[in-house]
């Protein structure tokens, strides 16, 4: 027997909470993320220098976690797109939420080694 | 009937929008996180280098141009869910797009006219190809 409701606490709510939140995320670093590599047209050593705050250890863990948000937002939203479009993703909209955590983790094994390298290593 | 016709035309631009940006910000966080040192890379010779090919100026200002517009609308949309007050939510509505014309604004010029050889700059800093000149 069916019991609760069709929609919280369900595959779907989550899609549309992790869709709002690491969209406003993504937004505010974006803002940050002008305005930082417009330095570059003031001066070369300004922008060495702010450039350099991105390549500490806590700003390299900050990179990882931007980066998990805008691959879920980017397979979610794709995954939304297609829902909207057809019929059959409509019908499957549960397992091709499973299927967008599922591409998220192998995007992030195949970058989070790769970028930790990059911070921690020498 | 006005109305609809905007918000129809914000859920496709979100779409479309939505697609492209897929392609362009997995291609820059390849160029500019994975290849090569990754971000300890990242320095003027290398961002003033990549802004001196055509190809990257015009990726660049149109990463920036549909980011920013895919951005401001969805946060329009949260803030239109979120704020009841009527003046409040005219002054939030309004500043987010004045940050958002700004921004665009400041960097496409910024794009666009930057001098990837500034004169006056240690020559370590700068492109490799600027000693060539």
């Amino acid at each position: 027997m069916f019991r609760g409701t069709l929609y919280r606490g369900h595959e779907g709510m989550w899609s549309w909470v992790l869709h709002r939140i690491t969209g406003i995320a993504i937004y505010f670093f974006l803002l940050v993320h002008i305005l930082d590599t417009a330095t570059i047209r003031l001066d070369a050593e300004l922008y060495n220098v702010v450039m350099a705050s991105y390549k500490t250890p806590i700003m390299g863990l900050g990179e990882a976690v931007l980066v998990a948000a805008i691959v879920f937002h980017a397979f979610n939203g794709l995954r939304i797109t297609l829902v909207d479009m057809t019929a059959w993703a409509s019908r499957h909209h549960r397992a091709l939420f499973y299927g967008v955590l599922v591409l998220w983790t192998v995007v992030m094994i195949a970058f989070l080694p790769r970028h930790l390298m990059h911070v921690f290593g020498g | 009937m006005k109305l609809f016709r905007l918000d129809r035309l914000a859920w496709v631009f979100m779409r479309v929008s939505g697609v492209v940006l897929i392609v362009l910000i997995f291609t820059h966080l390849t160029v500019n996180l994975m290849q090569d040192g990754g971000v300890k890379a990242i320095d003027f010779a290398f961002a003033a280098g990549k802004l001196a090919n055509p190809f990257w100026q015009w990726f660049d200002v149109t990463l920036l141009w549909l980011a920013l517009i895919h951005g401001s609308n969805g946060m329009r949309v949260v803030i239109e869910d979120y704020v009841y007050r009527p003046g409040l939510k005219r002054g939030l509505l309004v500043s987010l797009g004045v940050s958002a014309a700004t921004l665009i604004v400041l960097g496409t010029l910024v794009i666009f006219t930057l001098d990837p050889c500034p004169a006056g700059s240690p020559a370590d800093l700068l492109p490799s190809f600027c000693a060539a000149g």
